[in-house]
């Protein structure tokens, strides 16, 4: 590829890719699993209220849970059946939390959705169809969309950004769905532009990708027109290309200010899977129940990208993919560079799952760290020009209240510094700590 | 669901994959660059040399072990770091000094420099250079005359059995701080032929800092791996042989660059020791600076001072200005702007 690669010029990384493990293999759909567990919260914000009363019958799709009060977002039954219990469930984060479990009823007939013209759609309408669909950013923080799509009027945003670089490591979630679903990604994107009342949209996809940058670019040129804009742009590959604020800079030029928000610069960023979901939610009326996420790593006897219901357990998915291998000995929720490890197979995806990783001890490095030698690589690798050495030194000699000079809150927690470490030392795990102490 | 859980998994916090390099990789590959000079020294000085880089070696990894267990650490001598230190500290003493000698340099260098500090990366000398001055002071006279001449011919294993005493000398710093110029050609030959023998390494000196050749290509391959970079080596040169063009002839700018850099310590000290982790600035504005720093401070020892040498303590007087750079030139951050929320 000729073309010159977007890139943002300080810091990041090349963790090995690890895609092809699952790059090539087209979407299946998980068959319903007997029971879901869906969380009352899985956004960023209040939990949800319970509307359902065990059980009680519920169809696919039907609204089982709302925020009354404050940030939220609304989630819906995944499955047709009862509900069975009311309760708490395993939690990926939390160990466990509030729930709504179903027993799917394997005899119900699948839903069936007609496309509506949305063109004539006002605003509102458009909005209120997107809250109403539950929809949160499904690429890592669910922040509820409506919400973000929403600015202040003052912000002057002017750019639309779809995210699609997927940098992590081993996810081809993003991957798939640009090349499985471009026109629904596409008609996201115009809908996204109507509410915004915007023209220009960037799709930034790292070029490792080159058939769903040709298959977004074609879908884009043949359903061009009607006064939009919409450019893929490649990137180039490096790690944290999809942090929101590196790519923003890729793309625009623009930095977003610390503790600033991406409305500061006049952009706002989505997901390519949440875009995919707003087409869902308006043009087909169908909220977020399901989702695509990766199930990778050399722990898993079959690799697979996989169209789940949400409140699918794990060991569901493990148990329809051949189950794990011996050398298994680390499972990650998410990317392995920023994703959580779990402890048990006994929770739920949730609306903001990308993947789930069983990785191997060769995958994993769980060598034991020694003290820092200073040799500056995590200086190098920080992509917000912080400095990790001095954190985790800070942490380790009990002052981790003095870190704010070394900018420990506008670390989102990449892990590049902690990739680089020839000291192995887990100076993620040293931020989070010092962030918890540290004076703002 | 007990078919697929293994009893325990790791669940410590991301990232969870890690880059292949380590501590270990780094050191023992600096290890590997510094065996050609010693080689070579086998060849310029005879076998004293290998003795005395086993001996410091030996003495200083034991150091290690044992200052670990005595202050109740974890031991760590599999990490290479204090066989660098042994290397380093042997590379920078004379050929002829006692065998007895190094040991007392390498327990300074290793437990009081080393250990009482914090242990690797909390030292702010460097270590070698620390059990260098301690024996240059504590031994003046072995350790300013125990210069042996190169074995000419490559005829160390006839020299070897010869039962000839190895005839001391004086190094080409120490002639051209006494004599001048006239007496560098004099003692050493002609100017030309001289620069090619200094930097191949046939020039009496330290064990290990003769052959530039060699402590270039070791350098070089460090640079190449991304170990350490380039911006302290050629800045500390480039300042030396700047400095001393300017002030280090009869008059203004007829000073000799090539030689000054050519002789002495420069070579090792510009890529070996300037370029260690913990004493020196980690930002590519702070190392040009402390190598220009160290450059400056090197000339003004060898033209006013009372050493022919002054790389040793150029970098020592700089090193402990490491984290007073690391403020001074630290990374530049994404948004240093003040944010919305303030």
């Amino acid at each position: 590829m000729t073309e010159p690669l977007l890139t943002f010029p300080k810091g990041g990384g090349h963790p090995p890719e690890s895609k092809d493990l699952s790059s090539h293999l087209p979407v299946e759909s998980l068959p319903l699993p007997a029971e879901v567990d869906i969380l009352l919260n899985q956004h960023f914000g209040a939990p949800c209220e319970a509307l359902v009363k065990k059980k009680a019958a519920v169809v696919e799709g039907d609204l089982i849970g709302e925020v009354k009060k404050g940030l939220g977002a609304a989630i819906h039954a995944s499955v047709t059946g009862t509900v069975k219990a009311v309760g708490v469930s395993g939690h990926p984060i939390n160990v466990t939390a509030p729930s709504i479990t179903l027993k799917t009823d394997p005899e119900a007939e699948p839903k069936a959705y007609t496309p509506c013209d949305w063109t004539e759609l006002p605003k509102e309408e458009l909005l209120a169809r997107i809250r109403n669909a539950g929809i949160v950013g499904i690429g890592g923080a669910g922040f509820p969309t409506h919400v973000k799509l929403s600015p202040p009027p003052e912000a002057g945003v002017d750019t639309l950004i779809l995210n699609g670089a997927e940098c992590e490591p081993y996810l081809t979630t993003d991957h798939r769905i640009m090349v499985e679903h471009p026109g629904d990604i596409i008609e996201g994107a115009k809908i996204l532009l109507k509410i915004l009342g915007l023209r220009d949209c960037h799709i930034g996809i790292e070029a490792n990708k080159p058939d769903a940058i040709e298959a977004m670019r074609k879908t884009a040129a043949e359903t061009s027109g009607n006064g939009h804009r919409i450019s893929v742009d490649p990137l180039k590959v490096k790690y944290p290309q999809g942090s929101e604020k590196q790519l923003i800079q890729s793309i625009t030029g623009r930095r977003v200010p610390g503790f600033g928000l991406p409305f500061d610069v006049g952009v706002i960023v989505q997901n390519v899977g949440t875009a995919r979901a707003v087409y869902e939610a308006v043009v087909l009326q169908k909220p977020l129940y399901e989702k695509v996420i990766t199930v990778s790593g050399r722990g898993i006897a079959r690799p697979a990208n996989l169209l789940v219901r949400i409140g699918t357990r794990l060991t569901d998915i493990v148990s329809y993919l051949g189950g794990t291998t011996p050398e298994l000995s680390k499972v990650v929720m998410g990317g392995p560079m920023m994703g959580f490890a779990i402890p048990t197979l006994d929770v739920p995806v949730t609306k903001t799952t990308s993947g789930v990783l069983f990785l191997t001890k060769d995958e994993i490095d769980a060598r034991p760290h020694g003290q820092c030698i200073r040799c500056g690589w995590c200086l190098e690798a920080c992509p917000m020009g912080l400095s990790p050495n001095e954190i985790g030194i800070y942490v380790e000699a009990g002052r981790a209240e003095e870190t704010s000079q070394f900018g420990v809150f506008e670390c989102f927690e990449c892990g590049c510094c902690a990739f680089v470490c020839p000291a192995k030392r887990p100076l993620v795990q040293f931020i989070r700590l010092a962030k918890r102490k540290a004076k703002k | 669901m007990t078919d697929t859980a293994p009893a325990l998994w790791t669940v410590s916090v991301s990232p969870h994959v890690k880059s292949g390099e380590s501590v270990e990789k780094i050191m023992w590959t600096v290890v590997g660059c510094l065996i050609p000079p010693l080689i070579l020294s086998i060849f310029i000085f005879g076998f004293q040399t290998l003795i005395i880089t086993l001996i410091t070696v030996a003495s200083c990894v034991a150091t290690e072990a044992v200052g670990q267990k005595l202050l109740h650490r974890p031991v760590t001598i599999r990490d290479g770091s204090a066989v660098i230190t042994g290397m380093l500290l042997a590379y920078v003493i004379p050929p002829g000094v006692p065998y007895w000698m190094p040991v007392l340099g390498a327990v300074m260098a290793i437990y009081v420099a080393k250990l009482l500090l914090g242990g690797i990366g909390f030292n702010f000398f460097n270590p070698a250079l620390i059990g260098r001055a301690f024996l240059v002071a504590t031994f003046p006279v072995a350790m300013t005359s125990g210069w042996l001449a190169p074995i000419r011919d490559g005829s160390v294993f006839n020299y070897m059995g010869s039962g000839v005493d190895a005839v001391t000398t004086a190094t080409p710093l120490f002639v051209l701080k006494h004599y001048g110029i006239a007496g560098v050609i004099e003692k050493f030959g002609s100017l030309s032929s001289i620069y090619g023998s200094f930097f191949v390494g046939w020039r009496p000196g330290c064990i290990g800092e003769t052959s530039a050749l060699l402590i270039l290509i070791g350098g070089i391959f460090l640079i190449y791996k991304r170990y350490i970079t380039w911006h302290t080596p050629l800045s500390m040169i480039v300042s030396i042989a700047f400095l001393t063009w300017v002030f280090g002839g009869e008059t203004l700018f007829t000073g000799n660059p090539l030689l000054a850099v050519l002789s002495g310590g420069v070579m090792l000290g510009a890529f070996f020791m300037a370029t260690d982790y913990v004493t020196s600035p980690s930002q590519p504005a702070g190392k040009i600076i402390f190598g220009l720093c160290i450059g400056a401070l090197t000339v003004l020892i060898r033209l006013k001072g009372g050493y022919p040498e002054g790389v040793c303590y150029a970098i020592l007087l700089m090193n402990p200005l490491t984290p007073a750079f690391e403020q001074w030139f630290g990374p530049k951050r994404f948004a240093p702007q003040k944010g919305v929320s303030k």
